[in-house]
């Protein structure tokens, strides 16, 4: 059985917002059905307010997965879109009092239901660019696909790398064989040989950071950090470059081999992973193009 | 309303008779077998006496041909690998796709190492085809290894059968019996099969103690090396107050064979056809012509198991779920995904499994709380609309991502 937190059994047993919003004028359908969880979000967005009036879920799935889109529809009622856009699945875990690692999918399938029915508002189409695979490390939660990418994008060659750069077998270490399994599996489709002896790639730099940090000391940090994954990026012939921080928020550029090569993404989620590690806060990596987007530099 | 236990397939309550026995192992007679003075006295005789119990059950022709172990894991891994071992020039296991992990994890394993695993497939009620298996047989099996039946629908395998088939290819046979053993008759000594393993705690002995029956000049490789214990077959101080506990639960198990195959099914019976009368859209998987008494495997569809086994807990019903979710795995459990049982169903799905200790009283509560838990899971479904599902289910939701 798992251990769920109180909240969790009770928006379980008494779900809040259950079944479609009649008049709905926004819906998300997320999830997968192969995994045994998947959700309809729909909302009453108010066009004037932009106000998320009403809320509704129909879930198929787990006890936490109902739990997630029920708290998840009492979080954004009263919102505006733009504010509901701002909930992390970390603030459906939290507001759950935490959800145990296998389930914490539950939480992001909530996050993305709601970009997606937003979308859906916007007359936007919604893309899901998160893949997930079996959960590997229990400690920090973290699964086969995210290792695989980890692997790939930076060279890894030992359970000591994947530790370093993905967390995945630092605490309990009973995962080892698995990240061995995927390392010879990664490596053998690289042509090369899984080493359990090779010398770890190279170490992180591991720099006690004070928080919280000023933007500029942030900004030169994300600098530091940056030129040291360069060599790796060039040797690809590839290259970064920051154009931006606001807030949590790096604003990149991908040059060179990296400009439009299809592992990009996982290229910037890596840099993602490494600055978190560094600087011991959450990071969000952006390629610059999106920023018109989101801000205005005017 | 006391709790009802229908999740005996996972493992069993210890008869009191059972810990009865057992006590005197722990407080007086606590000397090793091995020894020579009082506290040791009698002790051997008493294992002697649970081997006996042990034969009696599975109807083997020696008690010498019972090894005992620490659990029905560690009798499947020693049969596999002694087989292979015994036989270095086989390269091959034929086994199915429906095994217990305690089988298919260690024929992964041996995948890794060079051998070539035939993993026979099921057809939708999860039965195997016999013509397939005949043209597997070959003398570069090492060993074949197919269950007796199965933990999650109860089918049964007719592994009497393919052991003869196995014999006069020359191949080792091997069941894991742990769901069997005490609900089948078994009569070993008229059959073919060289090993089985069984498990203590499915038959209301304690959880640490299991079998490798191993016949008389099978080959064989132990896995554990240290001592003279079981003729050297597995070494390792015995459990002694755990065997005897398990001697004496053979021996009410099969006194009580027939109820089993009477009282006990008619419960199941009961159960099976009030939910299935009651409840729209749910069916029973496996082979219904073919299967343990005691167990019964229900999917209800468009609803999740996980979700399904909390609100039964609440209403204080114990049973068992093939969902992803229960297992904190990415998929439905292998042996519905091997009957190729839809996502929508495999996930709903629920297993009831009985023991002599369940009433048909208890049958009648979880058919009033059953419709209502369903209901209530529904009512949150995309998939479901009012009193049915939503017209072409799969068409009307379609989350991004599956």
């Amino acid at each position: 059985m798992w251990d769920y937190s109180d909240k969790v059994k009770e928006h379980f047993f008494n779900p809040k917002n259950a079944g479609a919003v009649a008049d709905a004028n926004a819906t998300g359908e997320v999830g997968s059905i192969s995994c045994g969880d998947a959700l309809r979000l729909t909302l009453k967005v108010d066009d004037a307010t932009e106000v998320i009036l009403d809320a509704g879920f129909q879930t198929f799935g787990c006890g936490s997965a109902i739990a997630s889109s029920s708290v998840l529809t009492e979080i954004i009622k009263g919102m505006t879109i733009d504010e509901a856009l701002k909930v992390t699945n970390q603030d459906i875990a939290d507001h759950l009092e935490g959800l145990p690692p296998e389930k914490m999918h539950c939480s992001v399938m909530g996050r993305e239901a709601l970009q997606a029915a937003i979308a859906n508002y916007r007359g936007e189409e919604w893309t899901d660019d998160h893949e997930e695979g079996a959960l590997i490390c229990k400690c920090f939660a973290i699964d086969a696909v995210m290792i695989e990418e980890m692997v790939w994008a930076n060279k890894l060659r030992t359970v000591e790398d994947v530790t370093n750069f993905t967390k995945a077998g630092g605490g309990c270490a009973s995962c080892h064989e698995d990240i061995e399994a995927i390392l010879e599996k990664v490596l053998a489709e690289k042509g090369e040989k899984f080493d359990y002896e090779a010398a770890p790639v190279k170490q992180p730099v591991v720099a006690e950071v004070k928080l919280p940090l000023t933007n500029l000391q942030r900004i030169k940090k994300i600098e530091q950090v940056l030129e040291s994954l360069r060599p790796s990026l060039m040797a690809d012939g590839g290259d970064v470059e920051l154009v931006e921080v606001i807030g949590n928020t790096a604003y990149v550029n991908m040059t060179g081999a990296c400009n439009g090569c299809q592992m990009a993404a996982m290229t910037i989620a890596g840099i993602q992973q490494r600055l978190m590690e560094v600087m011991g806060e959450f990071i969000k990596v952006v390629p610059a193009s999106e920023m018109s987007k989101l801000v205005n530099i005017a | 309303m006391t709790d009802i236990y229908l999740d005996n397939n996972a493992t069993t309550k210890v008869d009191r008779a059972v810990v009865d026995v057992m006590i005197p192992y722990f407080l007086e007679q606590y000397g090793n077998p091995s020894s020579i003075h009082k506290f040791a006295d009698g002790v051997a005789k008493a294992i002697k006496n649970a081997r006996q119990q042990v034969q009696a059950l599975i109807g083997c022709e020696h008690d010498s041909e019972i090894i005992f172990t620490s659990c029905g894991t560690e009798s499947n891994s020693t049969a596999l690998l002694s087989a292979i071992k015994a036989q270095p020039n086989k390269k091959e296991i034929i086994t199915t796709t429906v095994e217990h992990p305690a089988i298919l994890s260690l024929c992964e394993a041996l995948e890794k190492e060079g051998y070539t695993i035939h993993r026979m497939p099921v057809d939708r009620a999860g039965r195997l085809n016999l013509d397939a298996y005949k043209k597997l047989l070959s003398d570069q099996v090492a060993i074949v290894s197919v269950m007796w039946a199965n933990n999650e629908t109860g089918t049964i395998f007719p592994v009497v059968e393919m052991a003869e088939l196995a014999n006069a290819a020359g191949v080792m046979f091997h069941t894991d019996a742990v769901q069997a053993v005490g609900k089948i008759q078994m009569m070993l000594q008229d059959t073919k099969i060289d090993m089985l393993s069984l498990s203590g705690h499915k038959l209301h002995s304690p959880k640490g103690i299991g079998v490798l029956y191993l016949r008389r000049g099978t080959r064989y490789r132990p896995l554990l090396r240290g001592g003279h214990q079981e003729r050297g077959r597995r070494a390792g101080t015995e459990n002694t107050a755990s065997i005897v506990g398990l001697g004496k639960a053979c021996e009410l198990a099969l006194e009580h064979i027939e109820f089993e195959n009477t009282k006990v099914k008619a419960m199941r019976d009961r159960l099976e056809r009030g939910i299935t009368e009651q409840i729209p859209h749910c069916f029973v998987t496996g082979d219904m012509n073919n299967r343990l008494p005691n167990t019964t495997d229900i999917a209800f569809e468009y609803i999740e198991g996980e979700a399904i086994l909390m609100l039964l807990n609440k209403a204080g019903i114990a049973a068992s779920s093939g969902s992803a979710c229960t297992s904190g795995s990415l998929e439905p459990s292998h042996v519905m995904r091997a009957m190729d049982i839809p996502y929508t169903a495999a996930h709903g799905t629920i297993r009831f499994s009985f023991s002599r200790y369940n009433t048909l009283h208890e049958v009648d509560e979880v058919l009033k709380v059953m419709p209502g838990v369903v209901a209530t899971l529904r009512k949150l479904s995309p998939y479901w609309d009012g009193d049915g599902p939503v017209v072409n289910p799969e068409q009307a939701f379609k989350p991004t991502y599956a």
